[in-house]
């Protein structure tokens, strides 16, 4: 081997070196190698000493980092000294069963960073509190002695009032003590009661999961005192409306260790490695167990590394994709070739082969609307009877009679229903198509098409159809073909001649067009997706995420790949189905939590209010609106939109009861029930009486009015005003009142609103306090009244849990809250302590008059049969408490006791129970256990005499584990019991033998613990398995929440046909040059282009945390950037890293670029949650400080969102609301001036 | 024949997500302190890229390493040692702060402390080095995820070896991302290089370390060290590096970023070596049969003769029962998918990498065929020369051969295990063709999954 000149053996340098260097092995304190290369030493190495020194420490702490990241992994906090170190993550989760890969080390660069905010100069130590308002509340309490006179009569003062306001977010917050900041909070949120109205004051804390102690202790604060608690969920458009739509299920996804179950994978939107960075091993991993793993992203985006294919789809065209993959598979696995494993699967668990009427048009049908048993004149040999506007009908294939199965909704509430809410078709085989059937016609069904940039346009296609009760009808399985364009014999209408066909939806070719993937590459991919599902028993999943949920027409997207994956028999099986990653919405200990958030021990009903309404309506951006309602409708629409505002969509939705509303009406609900208390009348019909007549208005109908805004909101575990808010300048301008980058123009007069009323002035600063609670600065505690110190994840007790893995864990103190920091559990006990004071002088015992929306599952989801438009105030139709309008409830309020009532579990648990899903049980064993555990209150003649106390971190930890079935075995087995009387089949079989299994709070401090299968959700854990979402529906045959009880892929209410989205359907982005007068992607001038601005998540942050922290900052490009295609930078002469300003109607943005082939042409990326804390200038375009990502986006509202009061599509919190979305918008970009100001 | 015991490292690409926890963690626990700003031990890289410090695989430039004179001997590329010693006060192979990063921080306490102004506060950078406000224009990791990518990635030293049809094809776009920390060579160039004795290579574990007492701070470890893994704290004036975390290791806990790898892609183990062959594999003429020359370097823990001489070298009994058990020998020498980064500079690295499969594979779709085909995966890598000679220029000194082999190993043993996901019957003739098993090609996949 040894070849050298020589001969010899192989010498380092030459003889002179060796010689010193054998001279040298002498004093070297080390052994030098023979051949003298290097040096070895073993023991008494003192310099070693240092990093043994570095490395050791005092004790380690299990806790985990809380909000908005989906990880809730579990960590171990380094502590040496009294001082936080570092985290490494914890390595002992129960295993996942043998071989298979485990979940450890679950963790990423962020969570590994969290330490460094502990002592970082950004670190909140102190309260502190504007200084011109703390100026201005010393001096009027110093002149009227009362901390609420005092804030009354800043807030009577339109100058002063304006004066702090316009201070917001330009420094000058002073620090204050905690007594006299909790003084501040407490006297504006008595005052707002007492002169408004209790559903003035908001709270906005989302994701509860993630911390629920912290969550719950605020907004448990918030409901008791008659609050409203803004929805997240939808908010952030991390909702998939399609969940509700097509599943009735808010969101039910598998475990990432069931992704190692599936055979293939497909990314679709969802950039695992970087959104799901602890479970993206489970990615590699699958592939080499040979699971075909293929992406879809108009980038090469980080998961596309480890992907078998690629398929770069055009941003926002996905559902064209989706569509013409659907086409492949009701082709070849449905009509050319019959799968008996994929016709079972739909006939029984989905929508299929039920009946729909076809209503006749002039040129040919529309479809109409389910038939249900009312439609029938009799039914397997029954009279119709209870319920039956809300059971559906199917053909028997065997006799063609229509039936009933057990199943639909009508089942469900009804005295009758009990034990037949059930899947089971016994011997009953639905029929899926009348094709070939002798009884049936082909008649021309018209449909939309959206894919033509012009506009939509009409589809002339066929159904097969038969007479059923004398209407004329088809099974949705028909419309399906039709829709797809698949077509058969016999049927009239223009069909695809083939996959090449690309003047016809929906075939490959046809997408190629839209999309830029290849047709061959699409027909391959769903043949090979299709055959895969045929295989392996249904073990296709979609990994689906924000990158197409976050559209305008997300939901239409999502739509059209659960229908790939419900007609393959994919949902429902472990390794298959959809698998939605967008947010966690998975508090496993969901009843615990919610009892507790939202106060129903004490007083129910909360109020809990649709985000983007919300924001939508109080911070103007209704006021913006280029459009109408009916822009987007179908061309086959029956006019519901037409001449309505999307606030006018708001407000009719409130007025039907459909969605909540806060505030309310326009008058203070306490006051209300005084009113009808004098005069003598019930106060839910004096309210009807007085909407009636037209004395009382909802707030929403007159948003901009004084007495309608909201007056008080309070952040916590959030930066809504740094990251979440789309619109941010509008939310500055309008709800704050202080200066904006908004450059829109307000709607011309003839667009604007038929019902909300409009004022001319549109009023600046509607909130009289902004309180937030972080241990961070940000845009939000800047923009703060007062902020307050919080304890950071490693200073508190509390609960995590997450869709991602099936365990809860416990957060610990690693050390005290530092300085004068508090836990959120504190914080809010001290705020309520000082509230009940002043209340007692103020406040009293009131009576509040609480409307609540129609509720999905529960009877208000059978409030309004047939899902159509019925407007009390347009139609012959009474406003009816429940029925027609909201539910109304009178609560009675006992203000001096809130502070009590907030640290004890209330009675209702033990009179009312708990309800789930429509589920009830009786926790009277768990709440004697928690007397006996944490203690009772000892307050003679108080309300909360004897109740089991909740003073502090732990104790509520412990009653949320206690009350709710995935942690306490007792409970799982009562709700399977009781849910197995209305279901009529076994189901208490899931949790059987965990009745004795309590999961504590110390248990989960010792280790991550694996959650019971609980009626809560809709998978099972039983046995060890993975958890894959609906496991309970396919095999125990529980019916989904839905109206048929199976999966839908029709949707029959008004609204959704107006929209044209009945179907599965494609829908373009929308289109912002058509709505709004934005320019058109491309255009440019060679100074500046317009793209396609879309804000993925990031690589450095977790939303807006860590965007800010040095360590992610040193990693990464120490600033906000736009990523752009060399080409676009090229038009522009923009070089990677030259300062760049995106500018829209919205707002503007400055920071720096980031050139990358990586990038598609015509589209920018700014990764989200770019806050303007860090690095960001002035703008040369308005001389002020740069905006945030959202500073370029608003919120458009989607008005099928707000369909409510009918099946699944009824309002649940966070269950299904309008989305936030915010991804269709454009902006220019443009080279500015490397000099750049601060 | 003198053995010794060697903890290293393999790291599998093919897995590797590019996410930084390990950066991070090692970062938090080692180096966030003042004078080490700007180190990090553990470093992840996008490739195409320039690494970091950036271009640092230009030993043209750096002159880091060993070379072998046409005498058959080795000598640190940077000049021989008496050469070294006479210049200790001129060291103009350093890179300079720039070509890592200039350190920075923002002025955060402005966002607590701004009084009442007419804008919302900010915090603007400013240089940890010189305190000044900064525009922050290079970092640990400036072209992550191909940031920059036709400005900056085209200075890849790697990248530029390839033919120039590779540059084009590089316009269709493909990375994939490269962890690195101290390669704790068998023939450390540092250790060689250190005018004052300080560097040292632990007998017992192969770990090299700096004495921080005896360091001078000479700096000659820099430039020495090709991987630019030893750095200067600017502090104390001594060099640090990366110490495999012997703290940790001495107590049986592996390395902070091996335990917090959420990729799951590294695995730590022992390697027994015959310390007497070192030099001789490291000399040897051609480059690219350096791969090979290395692996026989390591010796067969099973085979008694070894184990006896383990012995005798007072290896004691867990040592040698790790050894034996030990992943990483099975992935560097029984299934041969590892392979050490940049053998060409003759330091013997030991970490080593299992190359991706995935650059390849996501280039299938323009063939329109099943990737998990085997036949077709094996035609693609054959076809697709972009990533293999890229591949090859980090692993194996060009040859593309051994590359080749492993990516054929990784795609068979997806192609076996598929049938066996699916139920099907299992086809012999997948791991035949790779020269494995079928018990051999389920052990590994049981190891790499």
């Amino acid at each position: 081997m040894a070849d050298t000149d020589d001969g010899t053996t192989p010498q380092l340098d030459g003889p002179i070196a060796e010689l010193l260097l054998k001279t040298g092995r002498y004093f070297t304190p080390g052994e030098v190698s023979a051949d003298l290369r290097t040096v070895h030493r073993r023991g008494g190495r003192e310099g070693d000493v240092f990093y043994r020194d570095r490395w050791s420490h005092d004790k380690v702490v299990r806790s985990t980092h809380g909000v908005n990241c989906t990880g809730s992994c579990s960590w171990k906090v380094y502590v040496k000294d009294g001082i936080i170190t570092w985290e490494t993550q914890e390595t002992d989760y129960p295993s996942v069963g043998p071989d298979r890969p485990e979940y450890e080390p679950r963790g990423c660069p962020r969570g590994a960073a969290f330490s460094w905010y502990t002592y970082s100069p950004t670190r909140v130590r102190y309260p502190y509190a504007r200084g011109v308002l703390v100026e201005m509340y010393r001096e009027a309490k110093a002149r009227l002695g009362d901390p609420v006179e005092a804030w009354a009569d800043i807030q009577a003062d339109p100058e002063r009032r304006r004066r702090y306001q316009r201070a917001r977010g330009k420094g000058g917050l002073v620090r204050v003590n905690w007594d006299e900041a909790v003084e501040m909070i407490a006297a504006a949120h008595v005052h707002t009661i007492k002169a408004h109205g209790p559903d003035r004051v908001a709270g906005f804390s989302p994701i509860p999961a993630m911390s629920m102690v912290s969550h719950a202790a605020g907004a448990r604060f918030i409901e008791l005192i008659g609050g409203a608690m803004t929805s997240f969920y939808d908010w952030y458009a991390d909702l998939p409306v399609a969940s509700p739509q097509v599943f009735g299920d808010q969101t039910d996804v598998p475990e990432s260790g069931d992704w190692w179950d599936a055979s293939y994978l497909l990314m679709w939107g969802s950039n695992v490695p970087v959104t799901r960075t602890p479970d993206a091993h489970w990615m590699a991993e699958a592939r080499y167990r040979g699971t075909k793993v293929v992406t879809v992203s108009p980038d090469y985006a980080d998961n596309t590394k480890f992907a078998d294919e690629w398929l770069p789809a055009q941003p926002g065209t996905d559902g064209a994709l989706a569509m013409a993959m659907g086409h492949v598979i009701l082709r070849e696995f449905f009509v050319e070739r019959h799968v008996p494993a994929f016709t079972d699967y739909v006939r029984t668990f989905t929508d299929l082969p039920f009946l729909v009427t076809l209503t006749e048009r002039t040129d040919g049908y529309v479809p109409g609307k389910f038939v249900t048993a009312a439609d029938l004149e009799s039914y397997d040999g029954m009279e119709p009877g209870e319920g039956d506007e809300w059971k559906t009908v199917v053909l028997d294939e065997d006799t063609g009679d229509a039936v009933v199965p057990n199943g639909s909704l009508g089942f469900r509430h009804t005295g009758s229903g009990v034990g037949h809410w059930n899947l089971d078709l016994g011997g009953l085989r639905p029929r899926l198509s009348f094709h070939g059937d002798p009884a049936s016609e082909g008649v021309t069904l018209l449909l939309p098409r959206f894919d033509d940039p012009e506009g939509p346009g009409v589809l002339r296609r066929g159904v097969p159809a038969r007479k059923v009760s004398g209407r004329l009808v088809t099974t949705v399985f028909d419309l399906m073909l039709a829709q797809y364009g698949v077509g058969r014999d016999g049927l009239p209408g223009d069909w695809p001649t083939g996959y090449d066909d690309a003047s016809q939806p929906y075939t490959p070719a046809w997408q190629e067009e839209i999309t830029s993937v290849k047709a061959e590459t699409v027909a391959r991919i769903a043949h090979e997706f299709a055959r895969n599902a045929e295989e392996s028993g249904g073990r296709s999943m979609v990994i689906m995420g924000a990158g197409i949920c976050q559209w305008f027409h997300g939901d239409a997207t999502y739509r059209a790949i659960l229908a790939m994956l419900m007609l393959t028999g994919c949902m429902g099986r472990n390794g298959g189905g959809w698998a939605h990653y967008v947010g966690q919405e998975k508090c496993r200990p969901f009843t615990g939590w919610a009892t507790l958030a939202m106060g129903l021990d004490w007083s129910r009903p909360p109020r809990q209010m649709i985000g983007t309404a919300y924001w939508y309506t109080h911070t103007d951006q209704w006021r913006y609106d280029g459009y109408q309602a009916d822009a987007l409708a179908s061309p086959l629409a029956e006019g519901h939109f037409s001449g309505m505002h999307t606030a006018d969509v708001v407000a009719q939705s409130a007025r039907m009861g459909w969605m909540p509303s806060y505030p309310q009406f326009d008058r203070n609900p306490m006051e209300l029930v005084d009113e009808a208390e004098a005069a003598g009348a019930d106060p839910k019909e004096y309210v009807a009486q007085q909407l009636r007549d037209g004395r009382l208005r909802y707030a929403c109908e007159d948003p901009d009015a004084p007495e309608n805004w909201p007056r008080v909101l309070t952040v916590w575990r959030a930066n809504l005003l740094g990251s979440s808010s789309k619109g941010n300048e509008y939310f500055l301008r309008h709800l704050l009142g202080t200066d904006a980058n908004l450059r829109a123009e307000e709607t011309p007069e003839d667009r604007r609103p038929r019902d909300v009323v409009w004022r001319e002035e549109a009023p600046e600063g509607k909130l009289d306090l902004v309180l937030s609670m972080d241990f961070r600065m940000t845009s939000t505690t800047l923009l703060s009244d007062v902020v307050l110190p919080a304890a950071t994840w490693y200073e508190k007790h509390d609960l995590s849990s997450t869709d991602m893995h099936p365990y809860v864990h416990a957060f610990n103190p690693a050390i005290d809250p530092p300085w004068e920091t508090r836990t959120d559990f504190d914080a809010f006990n001290a705020i309520a302590r000082a509230f009940s004071r002043l209340s007692a002088k103020h406040l009293g015992v009131r009576k509040d008059l609480v409307a609540t929306a129609l509720q999905h599952d529960t009877p208000g989801e059978v409030a309004q049969p047939g899902g159509s438009v019925r407007d009390w105030r347009r139609d012959d139709v009474d406003p009816v408490p429940g029925k027609t309008m909201w539910g109304l409830a009178v609560v009675e309020r006992d203000y001096a006791a809130i502070s009590d009532k907030m640290a004890s579990l209330g009675p209702l648990v033990d009179t009312l129970g708990l309800t789930t899903k429509a589920v009830t049980v009786k926790p009277d064993q768990e709440v004697a256990d928690l007397a006996a555990q944490c203690g009772v209150m000892n307050t003679p003649g108080s309300p909360v005499d004897g109740r089991p106390a909740l003073d502090t971190d732990v104790k509520m930890a412990s009653a949320i584990l206690a009350l709710s079935g995935t942690t306490n075995g007792r409970l799982a087995v009562e709700g399977f019991r009781e849910l197995e009387r209305r279901v009529g089949r076994p189901l208490h079989h899931l949790a059987e033998g965990s009745e004795e299994k309590r999961i504590s709070f110390a248990d989960t401090q010792a280790r991550p613990v694996p959650v019971i299968t609980s009626a809560e959700w809709s998978g099972s854990e039983t046995g060890g398995r993975r958890y894959a979402p609906f496991t309970v529906n396919v095999e125990e045959g529980k019916p989904w929440h839905t109206l048929t009880g199976r999966m839908h892929f029709f949707l029959d209410h008004d609204w959704m046909s107006d929209l044209g989205e009945c179907l599965p359907v494609f829908r373009p982005p929308v289109d912002m040059t058509a709505l709004f007068g934005e320019s058109a992607v491309g255009e440019g001038d060679g100074t500046q282009i317009t793209v396609r601005y879309l804000t993925p998540h990031s690589k450095w942050s977790i939303h807006s945390e860590y965007q800010d922290n040095l360590l992610m900052l040193s990693l990464s490009r120490g600033g906000p950037t736009l990523w752009m295609s060399p080409a676009d930078a090229g038009r522009i002469g923009v070089r990677d890293n030259d300062w760049v300003e995106a500018v829209n109607r919205n707002g503007v943005v400055t920071c720096r670029a980031t050139v990358s082939h990586r990038m598609p042409t015509g589209t920018a990326y700014m990764y989200h949650a770019q806050e303007r804390t860090v690095d960001v200038p002035l703008t040369e375009s308005t001389g002020t400080r740069g905006g945030i990502h959202n500073s370029l986006t608003r919120l458009l509202v989607k008005p099928t969102h707000l369909i409510g009061g009918y099946a699944q599509l009824s309002f649940g919190f966070n269950y299904l609301g309008p989305t936030g979305n915010q991804r269709d918008e454009v902006t220019v970009v443009r080279r500015r001036s490397q000099e750049v100001t601060y | 024949m003198k053995v010794m015991a060697q903890v290293a490292m393999v790291m599998n690409l093919d897995k590797c997500i590019g996410c930084h926890t390990c950066s991070v963690t090692c970062k938090q626990a080692w180096t966030n302190r003042p004078g080490t700003e700007y180190v990090w031990f553990n470093n992840v890289e996008t490739r195409p890229g320039q690494g970091y410090p950036r271009t640092y695989e230009d030993q043209e430039r750096w002159r880091g390493g060993w070379e072998r004179t046409k005498r058959g001997r080795l000598r640190l590329k940077g000049g021989g040692r008496v050469r070294r010693l006479l210049s200790i006060f001129s060291n103009p192979k350093l890179p300079s702060l720039q070509d890592y990063y200039e350190p920075w921080t923002y002025d955060y306490d402005n966002l607590i402390n701004a009084p009442l102004g007419d804008q919302m506060p900010v915090a603007q950078p400013r240089s940890l080095i010189s305190g000044d406000p900064m525009k922050v224009e290079w970092s640990a990791n400036w072209d992550d995820n191909l940031a920059g990518g036709p400005q900056l990635a085209v200075d890849d030293p790697v990248l530029k070896k390839v033919s120039d049809q590779v540059k084009l094809e590089f316009e269709q776009t493909f990375m994939f991302y490269l962890p690195r920390i101290c390669e704790h060579c068998l023939n450390p160039s540092c250790v060689a290089s250190c005018p004052s004795g300080a560097m040292y290579k632990r007998s017992e574990d192969g770990i090299v370390l700096v004495d921080q007492d005896a360091c001078r701070g000479w700096r000659m470890c820099v430039t020495g060290c090709p991987y630019k893994k030893v750095y200067f704290n600017h502090r104390t004036g001594k060099a640090e590096k990366c110490t495999l975390c012997y703290p940790r290791i001495e107590v049986g806990l592996p390395t902070v970023c091996s335990e917090t790898c959420v990729g799951r892609l590294r695995y730590l183990g022992l390697i027994l070596y015959d310390a007497d062959k070192v030099l001789e594999a490291a000399a040897v003429e051609d480059e690219k049969d350096l791969y090979q020359a290395q692996l026989d370097v390591l010796l067969d823990p099973n085979d008694e003769e070894v184990v006896e001489a383990a012995r005798r070298e007072g290896i004691a009994e867990d040592w040698i029962s790790a050894a034996q058990r030990s992943p990483i020998h099975r992935l560097i020498k029984e299934y041969r998918v590892a392979l050490p980064l940049h053998p060409e500079y003759r330091t013997m690295p030991m970490v080593w990498y299992i190359p991706p499969l995935s650059p390849v594979v996501d280039q299938v779709r323009d063939t329109g065929h099943d990737a998990e085909e085997a036949g077709n995966l094996f035609g693609a890598i054959d076809a697709l020369r972009i990533p293999i000679e890229y591949l090859a220029e980090l692993f194996t000194a060009g040859d593309t051969a051994p590359v080749d082999a492993v990516l054929r190993k990784l795609a068979a043993m997806r192609s076996y295990m598929r049938d066996v996901n699916l139920g099907r019957e299992t086809r012999p003739e997948i791991p035949a063709g790779v020269g494995m098993t079928e018990e051999s090609m389920h052990a590994m996949y049981r190891l790499l999954a």
